[in-house]
């Protein structure tokens, strides 16, 4: 069932585009339609199906002559993800009611994307999911560089390229490990278990690793994430932020981890307390929280600070990964799903409800604004969503890194310690951020462009409302009563962590 | 053996030829006082129907013997034709005759349309021969043939500098290039003693003394210089940017598609025979200096027609990737299993899609010139807004020609690099192979340039553009071929294995 996701996401692309111009209200209707029939399949799906193992959608030959299979299954981490999909999508075309060029186009490619993140989580042919995996590429540079904003064609560049060049290294990994399994498939379970010799998995595990986690904005690949983040339109950053990240990171546990188990073992000799491949990836990780957390400390542009909020928080993905333990991995997971929800949460509240009324997204000019008292919607919402961000109790935030911590010390307590540094300087970079923008007493500044005497701010309208109290609400629900999700998630780890390490 | 069977299994080339008469003499005999738009009708619809009737005897000829053989003075048979994998570049080469001649439709380069598909029907005839002939002297008449009718093709615009400029370039580096391979033949035949390509590739595997002869490296230089010209491999390629953008379009098209096609039959043909490292090694030179050349050139390009050509160039580059590896007993693979895709079919698949798209490509171009009146890229400003269907046939083949999964460019990609791959695994051919993919990523970033034209830049110019149904019908068909190919990848595989009957 869980696969019609995926069809409908690609009839309602289909759809989008046959759409005749400047049908701007029904293109937005079927385009909240088709996204609400997705999350209803990825919740009906996620809780028909709770507590299963993996449930084999569907497995056909699609190859023969190459062992290609269009199989596509879920276990625990794939249903959780498609359901932070469905969620991610139902608020990306809320707060996407107020694009009025070319709108149909824009949905036509929302869709795509999604039915390409769709398909990447439910793939379990190799090749399937990198066929899902490019799919997703080209909607998202169409999106930045139509609909964006700041130096848009640049980004929506360098988002493609870098995502390009990254599949292009997964393409290679991929080739080599089918050319030297000799398997005749490319089925994930039959290339695990295809016994790969540990010198290849040493050279293809960071090769694939690598391919999917500059997609996963890993420091030092990370540049392309805050730059598309910013110049992409409110949902398409949105989406960025809240799936596609995801899909590297998920590419990372799901491919590299799983197929190259052994390509994370010790070299045998080690240099300043680095000896093997997941030292190295673990130390980027901690690099990366502490280094997006500090950028996003000193800068002036509203939703660059969010931009490398994401690099910092996508850090902890990855050092949950490499803790390689039940706990830490389930932190990762579990942190995808949080991360996906709240980024979003923060760039609808920066990039839709302040930057669409205010028409600046420079803290300093907000300063100037006093918006907790104009807007107060939008100041509160940030309140909660940063709350969230910052990884206070109640939210989703909050168990997803306290799980990773907790595995990271079992693995490597310096790893711990730095990233909790990281928490430090991510609480002192909302705050600062939510002072500036909201609660300032700076006197009010006339020369402001857009806000002239202070005159009302457009009201808040519904679709705004209910795309911020779902998000919300999924962050609280995950926050108060986590086992929802960790029921799913931790025996798919298990299986995972288990089958990977043989 | 006699004659009578040798003229039966040419039946699809006589066809075709007899075709191109028929056009010459209703078009000069018949229609000479009607209107152009009349004469170019019937002209294409006779080359199309030659066409198609070329194909039922291609497909009557190979499904009859596959293997034509002769005798000479009572010794044993020689293979004179080989009709089995050839047959899919033959009815390739034919398809994508018919497409071009369909894209004529509507152009006004010429005024003498019957001489246009008839040398384009005649050159698809040298096509034909030079993709299934095993004796160099018909290669070479057949490439002759072929090349002859490429550059009248390129001069046809008979008002236009460049079309003239293009054609003599083409004509003069062809010249020589013809010459370097007919000097890398006769020494074939002189150390070997036969213009048969197996009984060549017999003398050389049976002698010692003439495998390791640098006289046979001579030869092999020279006519890999020859060919090199033909599929524009560094450094030979200097003519194709030229050509590509001086050719009127829908001779470009020919020139970029079927001409392409039949040069690598014959390379695969060749390198069957001639197969030896040394051969290797020339080819590998050869795919890496068209890889980094042709991709990192076309980053420099303002004229989408000389985009192509350098795109053209790279691509090039990765098939003769797939050559320098190549393995042709396709019945036995790396799987060993029975429908096994070995490389010399990747490589057919490879030529056969990029054909088809490359087609596709230069009749988008052509109806955006004859519109705009320039090929720049800034003449496909807001095409999604002048022709909606135009600019998705143009995202479709684009996005193919950077290899962008499911469409069909990502599994010619796949195919031979995996192929490339399954032949030998060691550190050489996968360092090229991880090359031939970064190579695939520099190219997204040429592609989109054009494309974020097409979709994402603001456009200076909002009138509708007009296309003629035949030529929008061609491209949805090649649009939707591309894709769908894609998503049902084996289709087309199984086609081209098929071919291959089972030694």
């Amino acid at each position: 069932m869980l696969a019609w996701t995926i069809y409908l996401s690609f009839a309602g692309a289909l759809a989008e585009a046959l759409l005749p111009k400047g049908r701007a209200g029904l293109a937005r209707g079927l385009a909240l339609l088709i996204a609400i029939a997705g999350l209803g399949i990825a919740v009906v799906g996620f809780a028909a199906d709770a507590g299963k193992g993996r449930i084999t959608i569907v497995d056909v030959a699609w190859v023969p002559a190459m062992g290609v299979h269009y199989s596509l299954a879920a276990d625990g981490i794939s249903r959780v993800l498609v359901l932070l999909t469905g969620l991610a999508a139902v608020a990306g075309v809320l707060f996407s009611w107020n694009i009025e060029l070319r709108t149909n186009e824009f949905f036509a490619f929302f869709l795509a994307l999604i039915g390409g993140v769709y398909g990447v989580f439910l793939s379990f042919d190799l090749f399937l999911l990198f066929v899902f995996y490019e799919i997703a590429i080209v909607p998202k540079y169409f999106l930045i560089a139509i609909w964006g904003s700041t130096r848009r064609e640049y980004a929506a560049m360098k988002l493609a390229l870098y995502s390009f060049v990254g599949s292009a290294m997964v393409l290679v990994g991929l080739l080599a490990a089918y050319a030297t399994s000799g398997s005749h498939s490319t089925g994930l379970d039959a290339l695990a278990h295809a016994g790969l010799s540990v010198q290849f998995q040493m050279w293809a595990f960071p090769l694939t690793f690598v391919g999917f986690a500059i997609l996963a904005g890993m420091w030092p690949f990370h540049t392309w994430a805050p730059t598309g983040h910013v110049a992409a339109p409110t949902a398409a950053s949105m989406l960025l932020a809240g799936v596609v990240m995801k899909l590297g990171a998920y590419g990372c546990l799901r491919v590299a981890m799983s197929l190259f188990p052994h390509g994370m073992d010790a070299w045998g000799v080690s240099f300043i307390g680095i000896g093997s491949w997941r030292d190295v990836f673990a130390v980027l990780a901690v690099i990366g929280i502490i280094y997006g957390a500090l950028v996003a400390l000193v800068q002036t542009d509203f939703k660059f600070v969010i931009g490398y909020s994401s690099v910092s928080h996508m850090g902890f993905v990855l050092l949950g990964l490499m803790t390689l333990n039940q706990i830490g991995v389930t932190g990762a997971v579990l942190q995808m799903f949080s991360h996906g929800v709240l980024a979003g949460l923060l760039f609808a509240v920066v990039g839709r409800i302040v930057y669409e009324r205010t028409h600046t997204r420079q803290l300093a000019e907000l300063e100037g604004m006093h918006l907790s008292k104009r807007m107060p919607f939008a100041a509160w919402g940030f309140v909660i969503a940063g709350m969230a961000s910052m990884g206070l109790p109640g939210f989703s935030g909050f168990v997803a890194e306290l799980q990773v911590l907790a595995g990271s010390w079992n693995a490597n307590p310096w790893w711990t310690a730095a990233a909790g540094v990281g928490i430090v300087i991510g609480v002192a970079y909302t705050w600062r951020a939510l002072q500036k923008a909201f609660f300032s007493d700076v006197p009010h500044t006339h020369h402001v462009h857009g806000d002239e005497h202070g005159h009302a701010f457009a009201a808040i309208t519904w679709p705004e409302v209910m795309g911020f109290g779902l998000l919300t609400a999924a962050s609280l629900a995950i926050g108060i009563y986590p086992r929802i999700l960790l029921d799913s998630i931790e025996p798919a780890v298990k299986a995972l962590l288990a089958g990977g390490g043989q | 053996m006699n004659f009578a069977h040798l003229f039966l299994s040419t039946l699809p080339e006589t066809v075709l030829e007899v075709a191109a008469l028929l056009v010459l003499v209703v078009d000069l005999g018949f229609l000479r006082k009607t209107e152009l738009k009349t004469r170019t009708s019937m002209a294409t619809l006779i080359g199309v129907l030659g066409c198609v009737a070329s194909l039922w005897a291609q497909i009557w000829v190979s499904g009859s013997k596959g293997v034509v053989e002769y005798g000479i003075d009572g010794t044993h048979d020689v293979l004179l034709f080989n009709l089995r994998w050839a047959g899919a570049a033959q009815a390739g080469i034919l398809v994508l005759t018919a497409f071009t001649l369909l894209l004529l439709t509507r152009t006004a380069f010429t005024r003498h349309a019957g001489e246009y598909v008839a040398v384009v029907l005649m050159s698809a005839t040298g096509g034909l021969l030079v993709s299934s002939a095993q004796d160099l002297l018909i290669i070479f008449i057949g490439l002759e043939l072929l090349s002859l009718g490429l550059y009248i093709l390129t001069a046809f615009a008979k008002k236009s500098g460049n079309s003239a400029e293009a054609a003599l370039k083409y004509y003069l580096f062809g010249g020589m290039s013809a010459a370097f391979l007919l000097f890398g033949f006769s020494y074939l035949y002189g150390l070997s003693g036969s213009t048969n390509l197996d009984q060549i590739a017999d003398a050389i595997s049976k002698s010692g003394v003439i495998a390791a002869s640098p006289l046979l490296y001579i030869a092999l230089v020279s006519i890999a210089a020859g060919l090199g010209f033909k599929v524009a491999a560094v450094p030979f390629h200097l003519w194709a940017p030229d050509a590509y953008e001086g050719a009127p379009a829908p001779a470009a098209a020919f020139i970029a598609s079927v001409s392409k096609v039949a040069s690598f039959a014959l390379l695969i043909t060749i390198t069957t025979a001639v197969l030896s490292p040394k051969w290797s090694l020339i080819l590998v030179v050869l795919s890496t200096a068209s890889m980094l050349v042709g991709n990192l050139a076309a980053l420099a390009q303002v004229s989408v027609r000389r985009l192509l050509a350098y795109s053209a160039i790279a691509h090039a580059g990765y098939m003769l990737l797939g050559l320098a590896y190549l393995r042709v007993d396709g019945t036995v693979s790396w799987w060993d299993g029975a429908k096994a895709f070995g490389s010399a079919n990747a490589l057919l698949y490879y030529i056969l899609t990029y054909g088809i798209t490359t087609v596709g490509a230069f009749g988008v171009i052509g109806v955006v010139e004859r519109t705009t009146g320039s090929d720049r890229m800034d003449a496909f400003l807001g095409l999604h807004k002048r022709n909606p269907l135009l600019a998705a046939v143009l995202l479709v083949l684009f996005l193919s020609l950077a290899g962008i999964p499911p469409l069909v460019g990502f599994w010619a990609k796949f195919n031979l690099f995996a192929a490339v791959l399954g032949v030998s695994a060691g550190v050489v051919p996968f360092a090229l192979v991880a090359l031939a993919v970064g190579m695939s990523a520099v190219s997204l970033y040429y592609y989109l340039q054009v494309l974020k034209r097409a979709y994402v830049m603001p456009p200076t110019d909002e009138t509708p553009i007009r296309v003629d149904p035949v030529t929008m019908l061609v491209l949805l068909l090649i649009g939707a071929s591309v894709v769908l190919l894609g998503c049902f990848p084996s289709v087309l595989q199984n086609w081209i294995a098929g071919f291959y009957p089972v030694l």
